[in-house]
């Protein structure tokens, strides 16, 4: 780049084309941060704002009269925090057994020892290409006795073949002579697995685990499906049930009350912030993780 | 012989996953032949009657196959038009941006959707164009229109759904080219300066060709899953209203089955989908095995 500026100073016409470049460019970057922020940054101040302000419109650009009112009444929310629990509950038991289960599968497949490997890898990438569907696994869940049990969505969900072959990638760049080391000293597969692999992939377990715990924290559809106990539900399934279709019942029915409807809109703007906040906190840490874990999966495809 | 003695317990570590897709994967695929039975929940397959393809058939010459298919295909289309190339050059103006601070804001801000929920996008979606106290309809009293039920008209439903799509997407799916743009040879690049190349040859010449491969791998993948368009958060923006641009063949699979208690009809539906699903795929790693020697997998 240096190199490119000193030629640049030295042409004075092209060095003025130039800087035109960058300075669209950037005016471009800012149009687009903007553009991409402000849903958020309308939900935050609509959240704060009276509920008055809010649904008159006054609210665009700067929060009128902030309080935190609406957010003490999304606090008041039947079961949030119970659901909250159950969020956490289905987050971190679920990614456990998503590490167990994927890190399991991905060291045996990782191995060109292991008799079989081109026909159990096909084994598990046959079902990205190719999957029964919403109802054949709805009824196996149901067959299965599974339904309204938090069993199903901790187990019935225990491996995501994406990630599994991620992880299989990563154990495939540890060194051989490691395990031939180890083997010679007498170790076994589990030794090896447990005392090698695991800690020299430390990296890619994070990355892993991010994947599955992002996953895991956003997802609704099945636990919409598998659990019918409102004592049961995760915070994305009562979330739909307070955000979208509250407020599309709203609109077609159109007879509330303009006050309740006006407290509700700010209400729902501070569950939205309430939903968003925990992924704010991580955002740092998961976009690190991410990044490194794309660009993994990109290169080794 | 010896061999697989040598390696047993590597099948130790599989047997978890084992039995979980054999479970939670290929049970399901065994369920499939729902869709040659007039199903019923309660009996099983066993007290419910073989009736062959009839309900392909009844799928198939019901006006929902045709709308359902071509919404899929519509829906797909829209989002190659636009959530396919839009990343591309969101890719090349991030790493073309001589300001590091407006290109990692940019970058931050362009990749935290992807990490927002279906549900809170949808729900920010659904009050956002919320007639009465939407912030879209506010904008557009401002300007003096009237009011537009987004939620409700048809003809809205795509654009919508495309523009919250790309909004959740685009800087996520930006990664991966930022990635190859970093690839690209430096040398290039002085040689173009040296041959007199401005900033705007030098991305025609120099980065595009340099990105190519890496477009060409993503597009074929995006064919392959073309058809499995995002029935969860389509599931939570439509409304009987949209349903003739909105419907899609999951959605309708699932309605049917999961609500109305038609299974066979619905899996038939969900077969459907799966079959071209798996044609798409096949075919698009046999495209890019031809075009690129790069196989996805």
């Amino acid at each position: 780049m240096a190199f490119e500026r000193k030629r640049n100073a030295g042409i004075n016409i092209r060095s003025r084309e130039e800087k035109l470049f960058d300075i669209c460019l950037n005016l471009v970057g800012i149009v687009i941060f903007l553009v991409v922020a402000y849903p958020i940054f309308y939900v935050l101040i609509a959240s704060i704002s009276r509920p008055l302000y809010v649904e008159s419109g006054d609210v665009m650009f700067l929060a009128i009269k902030p309080s935190l009112a609406s957010y003490r009444e999304a606090f008041r929310t039947p079961y949030l925090l119970t659901s909250l629990g159950n969020s956490l509950f289905y987050t971190i038991v679920g990614v456990m057994v998503n590490m167990l289960f994927t890190t399991l599968t991905a060291y045996a497949l990782s191995k060109p020892r292991l008799v079989g490997r081109k026909f159990l890898t096909l084994f598990t990438v046959f079902t990205m290409w190719f999957s029964a569907g919403i109802i054949p696994l709805y009824m196996t869940f149901r067959d299965l006795h599974l339904i309204n049990t938090r069993i199903a969505i901790v187990l019935g969900f225990a491996m995501n073949t994406y990630n599994m072959i991620i992880m299989k990638s990563f154990f495939e760049q540890v060194p051989t002579t490691l395990e031939e080391a180890a083997f010679i000293d007498g170790a076994s597969d589990w030794n090896i697995f447990a005392r090698i692999y695991l800690p020299l992939s430390r990296s890619a377990l994070a990355t892993v685990s991010l994947f599955y715990a992002v996953n895991r924290w956003n997802s609704y559809f099945w636990a919409m499906n598998l659990l019918t106990d409102d004592s049961k539900i995760p915070m994305q399934v009562l979330l739909k049930k307070l955000l979208v279709d509250r407020t599309k019942n709203e609109m077609e029915s159109a007879i509330l009350t303009a006050e309740s409807l006006s407290s509700q809109t700010t209400v729902i703007y501070a569950l939205i912030i309430i939903a968003i906040i925990p992924m704010a906190i991580c955002y740092p840490f998961v976009q690190k993780c991410f990044r490194s874990g794309l660009t993994i999966g990109a290169s080794k495809e | 012989m010896k061999r697989i003695a040598g390696c047993w317990p590597l099948y130790l570590f599989l047997l978890p996953g084992f039995v979980w897709y054999m479970m939670f994967c290929y049970r399901p695929m065994f369920g499939l032949r729902m869709a040659f039975y007039d199903y019923n929940i309660f009996r099983g397959f066993s007290g419910s009657r073989f009736v062959g393809l009839e309900n392909f058939r009844i799928y198939m010459s019901s006006p929902d196959f045709v709308r359902t298919l071509r919404n899929t295909l519509l829906i797909a289309l829209w989002q190659m038009a636009f959530c396919f190339p839009i990343p591309i050059v969101l890719a090349i103006m991030i790493t073309e941006m001589k300001s590091r601070t407006i290109s990692k804001m940019v970058q931050t801000v362009t990749f935290l959707p992807h990490f927002i929920s279906t549900v809170v996008v949808c729900g920010m979606v659904v009050n956002f164009l919320s007639p009465s106290t939407g912030i879209i309809n506010f904008f557009l009293r401002k300007i003096g229109h009237e009011p537009i039920y987004f939620m409700v008209y048809p003809q809205y439903f795509r654009p919508t759904y495309t523009m919250m799509t790309l909004w959740q997407t685009a800087g996520f799916n930006a990664v991966v080219y930022i990635a190859a743009l970093m690839g690209i040879d430096p040398h290039l690049y002085e040689a173009a300066i040296v041959d007199g190349a401005g900033r705007w040859c030098r991305i025609v010449h120099v980065t595009i060709p340099g990105i190519l491969p890496t477009v060409v791998t993503m597009f074929i993948m995006n064919i392959g899953k073309m058809v499995k368009v995002g029935y969860e958060s389509i599931l939570l923006l439509y409304e009987p209203s949209t349903y003739p641009t909105a419907d899609v063949i999951s959605t309708y699979s699932f309605r049917l089955g999961i609500q109305n208690g038609d299974y066979g009809v619905a899996t038939a539906a969900g077969l459907f989908e799966g079959v071209i699903a798996l044609i798409l795929v096949v075919a698009a790693n046999k495209l890019s095995k031809q075009l690129a020697d790069n196989a996805i997998w």
